[in-house]
């Protein structure tokens, strides 16, 4: 599989995950919306997203005058279909469940 | 024009035609969107269906073509079957195909969606947009899309 090296690229930055957390929460933002209450600035915030974008992890949508950002996981798919076998995928989407469960119980004590 | 509630892009290593053919294609279809088939006569204003591949008695989504344009542009309404005479049930998705670089972009938008189908729309497209790429360019869909799908029953 080919062209993944802009995808680890631009997941290789708190930054550009922390974005990516932000569209999952909520899809479809404005670049404005994505810097508020950021630490970032406006031109810093554009760059990773550009990169995002050129990774084809963020993709974008005019709508009238503004443009909508929002997550494309489907190349993480692809990441994760290459290592995972069918078998594994089930086993490991248990420990994620099960590691989530805990963590949000040890979270709520 | 509504927003989006997800918009998913994936370059695909071949030609429109074989991208529009292979969302109508049954027997790709099988393979990567989890051995279910869709049906229509794929003309504007038509009825589409989208069933198991062993059995078409178990309609999981209907609704209408509202624009065909071959090999480019699909848009089609979205609902449960009992519910797709219901506007507020019912989601409109489209596929745009279009030539990028020497490969194919697609783009699947999934609009007006409400929260109860908004769960299931964002687990399945990845895996099933990821598997039609596999497939167009190896000539094997990925497994976990050969079989139904947990809790789809």
């Amino acid at each position: 599989m080919k062209n993944l090296d802009p995808v680890f690229k631009a997941l290789a930055d708190e930054s550009r995950r922390g974005l990516l957390d932000r569209l999952r929460a909520r899809n479809g933002q404005t670049l404005g919306e994505l810097c508020e209450r950021q630490d970032m600035t406006r031109q810093a915030v554009s760059k990773h997203l550009m990169i995002l974008e050129e990774a084809n992890l963020v993709v974008t949508v005019k709508r009238g005058r503004e443009k909508l950002h929002y997550l494309n996981p489907v190349p993480i798919h692809a990441i994760a279909e290459r290592w995972i076998g069918k078998y594994e995928g089930h086993r490991l989407q248990a420990l994620s469940d099960l590691k989530a469960n805990l963590e949000k119980r040890s979270g709520e004590a | 024009m509504s927003k989006p509630s997800f918009v998913y892009v994936t370059y695909i290593q071949t030609t429109p035609e074989a991208v529009w053919n292979a969302l109508r294609d049954p027997e790709m279809t099988k393979d990567y969107w989890g051995r279910h088939r869709n049906v229509s006569d794929w003309t504007t204003g038509s009825a589409w269906r989208h069933e198991d591949y062993d059995d078409a008695s178990l309609v999981r989504i209907a609704g209408t073509v509202l624009e065909s344009n071959p090999p480019h542009r699909l848009v089609l309404t979205w609902a449960s079957p009992e519910k797709k005479d219901d506007p507020a049930k019912r989601s409109r998705v489209t596929f745009d195909i279009e030539p990028f670089m020497g490969e194919v972009r697609l783009t699947v938008t999934h609009e007006d969606l409400d929260d109860e189908m908004l769960r299931g729309v964002s687990a399945g497209w990845p895996a099933i947009l990821s598997s039609l790429k596999t497939l167009l360019e190896t000539g094997k869909a990925m497994p976990m899309t050969q079989k139904r799908w947990p809790g789809k029953s």
